[in-house]
């Protein structure tokens, strides 16, 4: 049987974790259909059906679906779901409040998070922070399944051509009513898929001084990160951190700044392929999972640090 | 208003996480175990709305062994009225836990339910979604700002993007995020009284609900290590190495 993946998109484009669901997916069963929920969402059909493979996009448009409720999605889904043996999204907040209301329903145990697919049946997620990996087998016959994005390369965005067939919408939910969105809108790569991000903590101080990191984020087009405590304190807006309960990175470069690296951050950044830790304290468990680490006062070192990058004449985008 | 609290015990975040050499699990034995920590904000924020007058009774509700009785004691010692565990042996999945609340849900009838947004073991992430979805409830997960209006919630929910605000009808579930709210700590008199507090005891088995693992979990194992890096000596050096050896910048 086919497996169908849920789109996420924002009724114009399709969310980059969308591709590196694709990619999971794909490797589960190659028959990979799209389904896209939207309101005049034919722009992001049309993308997906361009990525060479996905065999078929469906799409249900309707107003009520403009913006993502849980509550309207699912019954759209499980009335598509009895053509599938896989229902897969992504393991971010969109797949994270979605997929359990699916899994429920279809009284199947879902598989969260999965990091590698090893057969259709079997994955591999971490558990605890990360802090242990399992090897898990699914035995219901449908299974629902989230994958955590990073894990997995974005798939190629064209060359395909898959038919595009429309779906059949379902009553909206007079439970739940969306209100607002507050969505800050920046220039820089996004913290997710960006190559280079750097993070700072608890030890920037304040929230002004985080302009210290700005400066190099722009200077290297990095995304900017924190720890949960810069944003418990305010530094820094929610969707900035890192770690077990915010989101997960992979980056070529990860600069952690003033992070002392506790287990529930590492958690969302050590797989990255090049750490730089800076911080005052020789003994931060940060610098354990730093490639390169800086024993220094940041105030000191960032100034110093942007002042070498305005050195070197190349910097790769 | 009655808010059912559904509250977890797990290892203590605190603790380092050690894979049992036979790779089926992790050691647990003489390990520091805890309330899940946003089950701690779940209970909270309902202490807070009964606080404000708007609840009359909080009861807390755990399914796990014997022992998960401590987590519903803090609970009670922080401000719940009444205790219920739900005994279980071993790993109860995500709706399998979802299915025996439903049967508590049927029997307390509370207007809400507050649960942790992810247990921190399992990081499943599952259970208040699906709670909402065989009870035909409203979601509203992630929460860091509940406001109780008349038969609706007000609920800010911390998303990929930002921050997104819905409205929920009551009936409805809330899964709770850490900055929901600063959970308090137990007094001590509060925790002498928590003990006279009711706690009530149920089998899972007398719930007519199937709880068997769908999912076998064939090995645990440590994840890979990652090599020793070094320290440098100054952000010069710093820089050449990242350009020249890392070749990241
Ligand atoms: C269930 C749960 C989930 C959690 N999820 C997350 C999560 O997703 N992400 C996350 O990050 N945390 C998470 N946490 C919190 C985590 O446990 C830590 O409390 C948090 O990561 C600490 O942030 P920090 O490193 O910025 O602060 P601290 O631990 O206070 O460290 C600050 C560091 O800055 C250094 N420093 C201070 N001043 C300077 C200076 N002038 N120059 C250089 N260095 C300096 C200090 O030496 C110190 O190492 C979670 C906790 C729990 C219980
Ligand atoms: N065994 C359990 N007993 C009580 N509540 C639970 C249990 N398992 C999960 N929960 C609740 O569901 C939330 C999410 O758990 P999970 O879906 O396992 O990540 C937790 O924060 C708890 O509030």
């Amino acid at each position: 049987m086919s497996v169908l993946l849920i789109a996420e998109h924002n009724n114009k484009e399709v969310k980059q974790f969308t591709f590196n669901a694709i990619t999971a997916a794909s490797q589960i069963n190659d028959d990979l259909h799209v389904l896209v929920i939207g309101k005049n969402a034919d722009p992001v059909a049309k993308s997906i059906s361009e990525v060479p493979n996905v065999k078929k996009v469906i799409h249900v448009d309707n107003d009520i679906y403009e913006n993502y409720i849980a509550e309207n999605y699912t019954p759209v889904i499980l009335k598509l779901s009895e053509n599938y043996s896989h229902i897969i999204c992504s393991a971010n907040t969109f797949g994270k409040n979605l997929m359990p209301r699916i899994a429920a329903l279809l009284d199947t145990s879902q598989v969260s998070d999965i990091i590698k697919v090893i057969s259709e049946d079997t994955f591999l997620r971490p558990i605890y922070a990360g802090n242990a990996f399992a090897t898990v087998k699914s035995t219901d016959k449908k299974k629902c399944i989230t994958i955590r994005p990073t894990s997995f390369d974005a798939a190629p965005t064209s060359g395909g051509s898959a038919e595009i067939v429309k779906g059949e919408n379902t009553d909206p939910s007079e439970n739940t009513k969306f209100l607002k969105k507050e969505e800050i809108k920046s220039d820089r790569p996004e913290l997710g898929t960006a190559r280079i991000v750097i993070s700072g903590g608890r030890g920037m101080q304040s929230g002004d001084n985080f302009k210290l990191i700005t400066a190099i984020a722009d200077k290297l087009n990095a995304a900017i990160g924190a720890s949960r405590a810069a944003v418990d304190a305010g530094y820094i807006t929610n969707e900035h951190q890192v770690g077990q309960t915010g989101k997960v990175v992979v980056p070529d470069l990860y600069i952690a700044v003033g992070i002392s690296g506790a287990i529930q951050h590492l958690a969302g950044m050590k797989e990255s392929k090049v750490i730089v830790a800076i911080n005052k304290d020789g003994e931060a468990p940060i610098f354990s999972v730093a490639d390169y680490g800086l024993e220094a006062d940041l105030f000191d070192a960032l100034p110093k640090f942007l002042e070498e990058l305005n050195k070197l004449n190349t910097i790769q985008k | 208003m009655k808010i059912l609290v559904a509250v977890k015990r797990v290892i203590d975040y605190n603790v380092q996480i050690r894979v049992k050499e036979d790779g089926t699990g992790v050691v647990t034995d003489n390990v520091k175990m805890s309330t899940n920590p946003p089950d701690d904000n779940a209970i909270e924020e309902a202490v807070k709305i009964k606080e404000a007058g708007k609840a009359k009774e909080i009861v807390a509700v755990t399914v796990g062994e014997e022992k998960a009785q401590e987590t519903v004691r803090k609970a009670l010692a922080v401000g719940a009225d009444r205790g219920i565990l739900v005994k279980a042996s071993g790993t109860v999945e995500p709706l399998a836990v979802a299915k025996i609340l439903q049967k508590i849900v049927e029997k307390e009838k509370p207007d809400l339910v507050f649960m942790g947004k992810q247990a921190i073991d399992d990081d499943c992430n599952q259970t208040g979604q699906m709670l909402a979805a065989i009870l035909n409830w409203p979601q509203a997960t992630f929460a860091s700002k509940i406001e109780v209006k008349e038969k609706v919630l007000e609920v800010t929910r911390e998303v990929d993007e930002g921050l997104e605000t819905i409205e929920v009808s009551i009936p409805s579930i809330v899964t709770c995020d850490l900055r929901l709210n600063e959970p308090r700590y137990a007094s001590l008199p509060n925790i002498m009284k928590a003990k006279k507090k009711p706690l009530e005891q149920i089998d899972a088995s007398e719930l007519g609900v199937d709880i068997k693992s769908r999912i076998e979990q064939i090995k645990v194992e440590e994840p890979p290590k990652r090599k020793a890096g070094i320290k440098v000596s100054s952000v010069e050096e710093l820089v050449q190495k990242l350009k020249n050896e890392a070749k990241v910048i």
